[in-house]
């Protein structure tokens, strides 16, 4: 889902000149960017700033407002973890209990280590299979303690 | 002749599986030297059914499901190509009574068609509706929408006909239609199966609008927590251009119409209108103040009709049958079907279209079959976060936009979630607060403050601190909310912590005093 390539002005400032003619170009850009480099270095808002003839606050501003955009690569593989009612319905929450008690995982929290980076969503629109995940781009339906031991299991990178 | 195999590329059904089943068919397949064709068709919605093969055959489309891969050899084993015996046969899919039961009037189409072929679409009534729109012209266009009783299915309620008309009033050099996709309620999923399974009648409905208000330029907005819906409906974009349904003139008669579809960013606000057009702008999706509205000035301070995937959806039917047909579906002042969605601890869960007016009773029983769990059905919430708690006594209220209202609670997105015995409404309430708190965009004060106060309060009365007085307390929050909040995260908040208070107060009570172990 993420893209891997190192950050690089000339590179980023290629992408949004792609996308600048855009009605409100902001969002196109900063998905772009995530994607090409996995997340939205901080050098981009003065660039994408220039770009769209807007203040870098607005640009900041419209990072910090929406949850995709993050400001530092990610780690390894991310499962977004559906918390929303119909999963809890389900037992979400134990699930979420489970991966703390049995890898010292919380959502949101934990950082990286076990190369999975879980996040909390809500609603992924798949609640007639509750409890719902997305995995890197993946849905994955009626996730259960052994599913969810095996995507932790899988995510793990050889040393 | 080829045999046509259906295997379901909704999201859903990829989340159990089918990417794998329909790979073991293909191959299994080749290496028996078969001749098949494998249509990834959209999901009929029976998701406990995912994945669902499908073949069609001179006895109807035969289904078998759920299918898992390491089923495949023993399908192929059980001739299913000629509709075979199979423990996982279930027969004329049409003639299951959970879809027979229905009235597929919006998602006809949907799990039938291959949703990227116009061909397809076309051979199924597809395009009937815009042909009519060219021929009558655009107040015809809103005569019939306005007739038809068709409401806003993203949860206001508001007259879509209505809505278009003050556009098409309104002299301006630039229009625009947006269609919100920013489907966020949790329980709701048709905005994406519609998407996913059949994204032309999106692309026509919203053909139709412009039609209607002179239009010229579509924007869909679609939530980042749906990839495949975004790639879907892209690849159905660049398909309508190539068949000029979109393009310098409408299917070659009509003005200039084109669309873009934009990716969201993980912010619930962003599915409020006023958030969506900010967040279309390029801006952080803040909630502007109403008046002026969008259909005066919109998106880019434009003209903009902006109506949910379900309200476009369903005007092609319209045009296509008349608003007096559509109109003869409904009860009272809510007309026509409603795709409703059975989510969370249900056995049968999916999406089941029907006239609007059925009770909450009727939905669970007939197609839901019982909780998943198998344990007794306490609360249903409907309408999605913002939704009311049901509780047992009150599942006879008919599911229409009046009648919820009345009974406390709103029909929202059409979404039902389902909670067995285990559920702790006092939790319910408080994750409403948290939700809420979380998903703000923090224009107004009350849904900013009053969200963190409120999961606080309530935080309390689970602790059993003065509980009495803290209760007091919330219900007083939640006038507030109710009465001084910009949009409906912060105003309607209230639905579900109120409903879980008056329905569920048991849950509120404090806890037993723990007797010394010793």
């Amino acid at each position: 889902m993420t893209g891997r390539a190192p950050w690089s002005a000339v590179e980023a400032s290629r992408i949004i000149e792609e996308h600048r003619a855009l009605d409100g170009a902001t969002l196109p850009i900063l998905h772009a960017l995530q994607e090409h480099f996995g997340y939205v270095d901080s050098a981009a808002i003065g660039l994408v700033a220039e770009a769209l003839n807007l203040s870098r606050a607005e640009i900041h501003g419209a990072v910090t407002f929406y949850h995709d955009f993050h400001g530092a690569p990610i780690d390894g593989a991310v499962l977004k973890l559906c918390r929303a009612e119909a999963c809890q319905s389900m037992g979400c929450e134990d699930l979420v209990a489970h991966l703390a008690d049995a890898h010292g995982i919380v959502p949101d929290v934990t950082k990286s280590g076990v190369g999975l980076h879980v996040r909390t969503v809500y609603c992924l629109g798949n609640c007639a299979l509750s409890p719902s995940a997305l995995l890197d781009d993946t849905p994955v339906g009626r996730l259960d303690r052994s599913r969810l031991d095996a995507i932790v299991r899988d995510s793990v990178r050889p040393q | 002749m080829s045999t046509r195999v259906y295997i379901p590329c909704d999201s859903s059904a990829l989340s159990v599986g089918a990417d794998s089943v329909a790979r073991a068919i293909e191959d299994a397949g080749l290496s028996r030297g078969l001749e098949l064709t494998l249509v990834r068709n959209g999901s009929r919605g029976l998701f406990w059914l995912e994945p669902l093969v499908e073949v069609e055959t001179p006895r109807g489309r035969i289904a078998y499901g759920p299918i898992s891969a390491d089923e495949v050899d023993s399908l192929f084993g059980s001739n299913f190509l000629n509709g075979g015996k199979h423990p996982k046969l279930l027969g004329d899919i049409e003639e299951l009574p959970w879809l027979k039961q229905q009235k597929r009037l919006l998602f006809a189409r949907c799990g039938v068609i291959d949703p990227l072929s116009i061909e397809d679409y076309r051979c199924h009534d597809g395009l009937k509706g815009l042909q009519r729109a060219l021929e009558i012209g655009p107040k015809a266009i809103v005569e019939e929408v306005i007739g038809s009783g068709l409401r806003g299915r993203g949860g206001a309620g508001f007259p879509t006909g209505i809505k278009w008309r003050t556009v098409a009033g309104v002299q301006a050099d630039q229009k625009y239609i947006v269609c919100n996709a920013d489907e966020g309620d949790s329980g709701t999923f048709a905005d994406r199966m519609l998407m996913e399974g059949d994204p032309f009648s999106l692309i026509e409905g919203m053909a139709i609008a412009a039609l209607a208000t002179g239009a010229t330029k579509g924007f869909v907005y679609i939530r980042s927590e749906y990839p495949h819906a975004f790639r879907t409906f892209k690849a159905a974009i660049g398909k309508a251009r190539m068949a000029g349904l979109l393009g310098p003139s409408m299917l070659g008669q009509g003005p200039a119409f084109d669309i873009e579809a934009r990716l969201g960013a993980g912010a619930y606000i962003c599915g409020e209108e006023t958030s969506l057009l900010d967040s279309l702008e390029g801006k952080r999706g803040q909630v502007r103040a109403k008046p002026p509205l969008p259909a005066i000035s919109g998106l880019f301070g434009k003209p903009t009709v902006i109506n949910n995937v379900l309200s476009f959806g369903s005007t092609p039917w319209i045009l296509t049958h008349g608003a007096k047909a559509y109109a003869d579906y409904g009860m009272g002042r809510s007309r026509g079907t409603q795709p409703f969605q059975l989510a969370g601890n249900i056995e049968h869960g999916g999406l089941v279209e029907l006239a609007m007016g059925i009770t909450i009773r009727r939905l669970i029983e007939q197609f839901g079959g019982g909780t998943k769990s198998g344990r007794p059905l306490r609360a249903v919430q409907v309408g999605g976060p913002l939704g009311a708690y049901f509780p047992g006594h009150l599942l006879d209220t008919p599911l229409d936009y009046e009648a919820m209202l009345a009974a406390g609670g709103m029909l929202g997105h059409g979404g039902l979630v389902v909670f067995d015995d285990m559920v702790d409404l006092s939790r319910q309430a408080r994750f409403a607060f948290e939700f809420c708190a979380k998903e703000s965009c923090g224009k107004c004060t009350p849904c900013r403050i009053g969200s963190t106060r409120g999961a606080e309060t309530v935080d309390k009365i689970i602790a059993g601190q003065d509980r009495d007085k803290n209760i007091a307390l919330v219900r007083d929050l939640c006038e507030v909310l109710t009465d001084g909040s910009l949009c409906a995260l912060g105003g309607l908040t209230p639905l579900p912590v109120l409903s879980a208070l008056n329905h569920f107060s048991e849950d509120f009570a404090p806890p037993p005093v723990r007797q010394a172990a010793e």
